[in-house]
């Protein structure tokens, strides 16, 4: 059943051109961003030999990319996530899903399941580029399977979010700008000052020890209370608008 | 036979605004109920309620023995329902759009196929099962929304307005499929056309203001009541004396309304005026039982 409504969200996403426009810019801009950094890597590697230097294509290329696809990734994540309850508000097919023998958890999963396979597709492009690394040079392949999967729990809670900010809405565009502003600022509130608290609430905090190969419990879960609290707050919100009508 | 839909004391407020109070109703097998009302009457909000995409404030509702709060799940599997605006994916085929709701509503993987072949012959899709819905016209894709309520053969199969929008040779396709359906199942339909209340319905149901002022058999028709056109110059005074007309009530100068008694047909009366040696323009039944019950309900009062 979760399959069925996950199969029809993938499908009305690629039939519309929004998803592959979206898949060609992010991939265009990463492979420019990764370009750039291998540009700059030949430049200085002279250097780092004559100095017996420990950084190596892991340090150099692969996580300046993985930092910057995390930005450019929270640029895309609101644009598909927008759409996937607010329009169905809107257009009033969510009477049929409502009206269909589902759970609301059922009809929240699919829906996330889907975004989650469209976001899992972008992550598989962005894995390409420094896997192709391997043609030349030696990777630390322990430490791009930590970023690949810190960057998958991201992109997951970005996800997260953005369902959750559509549930709340029938504009499409007004669920965008709010995930915009909640993704961003969970981004950078650890700009503030150096207090723990938020310090700890930053996205950008419990993201970057992946890229340094650290996989810690704290950090996961930090992750895994997100998109579990997202979702729960979202199947609550769909059964409050069944109430309020 | 248990009812298959029964429904009691449902009440439903947004906010201080109380669109139905206290509402209760059945609904038997094999039996086309017709939910009339003036527009905001209520007649939306207590099918929502139905087939659960709202719930209501207080009060129960059994679909065929399940309980809509307890048990959604089995109770929403016995419904088939279509709202206002038919649930339609643009983006989606005909085709894609029946298999996608063929297996919501947990028809087995086997018969998937089957069911949206048979539903698309029963609704006339057959010629557009490849087409995109965004490309249809409104009628078809009203009966695309129809299809999508009676893939699953449910019991009970909830219309909200099904024929709006559609041509008179549509409203008629459409009408002769609910009679097929209804042999089977039972159906509720909310409309305010009262020409389709006496065309398709056993049942009525009014709502004024979100209370169920009235419920009766459609068939309230007096075979013995005529309404006849004659011309211009007649004289109207023989009528009273035709053998089998107990009244006659003027209602202008060429029309009159005859309560007949006894076994007199229409027949006899339009043979008595001809023989008489008038000009009869129309002669049909009365049927304007339900239009003035109608009216007299939903106009006599209004709230403050």
């Amino acid at each position: 059943m979760i399959r069925n409504l996950s199969a029809r969200e993938l499908k009305s996403l690629f039939l519309s051109p929004m998803a592959w426009s979206l898949l060609g810019v992010v991939t265009i801009i990463l492979a420019w961003l990764f370009l750039v950094q291998i540009e700059s890597y030949l430049k200085i590697q002279p250097n780092l030999v004559a100095r017996a230097s420990e950084l190596g294509v892991t340090d150099l290329i692969i996580s300046p990319l993985f930092d910057s696809s995390a930005m450019v990734l929270l640029l895309i994540t609101p644009l598909l996530s927008m759409r996937l309850l607010s329009e169905e508000f809107r257009t009033g097919t969510i009477q049929l899903l409502l009206s269909s023998p589902l759970s609301t958890q059922q009809i929240v999963l699919g829906k996330y399941l889907a975004l989650i396979g469209m976001l899992f597709f972008v992550l598989l492009v962005t894995a390409l580029m420094p896997l192709s690394l391997l043609f030349g040079a030696s990777i630390d392949s322990g430490r791009l399977a930590a970023s690949l999967l810190g960057l998958a729990l991201l992109l997951a809670s970005y996800g997260a979010i953005g369902l959750y900010l559509s549930s709340l809405t029938e504009q499409p565009a007004v669920a965008a700008v709010s995930t915009y502003g909640v993704l961003l600022f969970l981004w950078i509130i650890n700009l503030a000052n150096n207090s723990g608290l938020f310090d700890w609430l930053s996205l950008a905090s419990h993201y970057r020890p992946f890229l340094n190969g650290t996989v810690s419990t704290g950090d996961t879960s930090y992750f895994l209370l997100i998109i579990v609290a997202c979702l729960l707050m979202t199947i609550h919100q769909l059964e409050q608008r069944r109430g309020r009508g | 036979m248990a009812a298959l839909i029964h429904i009691s004391n449902i009440t439903r407020r947004y906010g201080d605004l109380c669109a139905l109070d206290d509402v209760s109703f059945e609904l038997q097998p094999g039996e086309v109920l017709g939910f009339l009302g003036p527009n905001g009457a209520g007649k939306s909000t207590a099918m929502q309620i139905i087939c659960g995409t709202l719930s209501p404030t207080s009060g129960q509702v059994i679909i065929n023995g399940a309980d809509l709060q307890s048990d959604p799940i089995t109770a929403k599997g016995h419904i088939g329902y279509l709202p206002e605006t038919p649930p339609l994916y643009p983006d989606m085929r005909v085709d894609e759009y029946l298999t996608f709701c063929a297996r919501l509503r947990k028809i087995a993987r086997s018969q998937v196929a089957l069911s949206v072949e048979k539903t698309k012959q029963r609704c006339g899709l057959a010629q557009v099962g490849s087409r995109v819905i965004a490309n249809l016209s409104k009628g078809y894709k009203q009966r695309v929304g129809i299809a999508q309520a009676i893939i699953h053969n449910p019991r009970v199969i909830v219309l909200d307005e099904p024929t709006s929008g559609l041509d008179p040779n549509q409203i008629q396709e459409i009408r002769d499929l609910i009679k097929t359906l209804s042999q089977e199942c039972g159906i509720l339909i909310s409309t305010h056309i009262m020409s389709e209340v006496r065309a398709i319905c056993d049942r009525v149901l009014i709502l004024h203001q979100g209370r169920l002022v009235y419920t009766g058999p459609v068939t309230t028709v007096k075979d013995s009541a005529l309404l006849i056109t004659l011309g211009q110059e007649s004289k109207w005074d023989y009528l009273a004396q035709l053998p089998g007309v107990s009244h006659v009530e003027p209602i202008d100068q060429q029309r009159f309304r005859l309560t007949l008694s006894g076994s007199t047909s229409a027949a006899d009366i339009a043979q008595a005026i001809v023989a008489h040696g008038d000009k009869l323009y129309e002669l049909r039944p009365d049927q304007g039982n339900l239009e003035q019950i109608f009216s007299q309900l939903t106009l006599g009062e209004t709230n403050p």
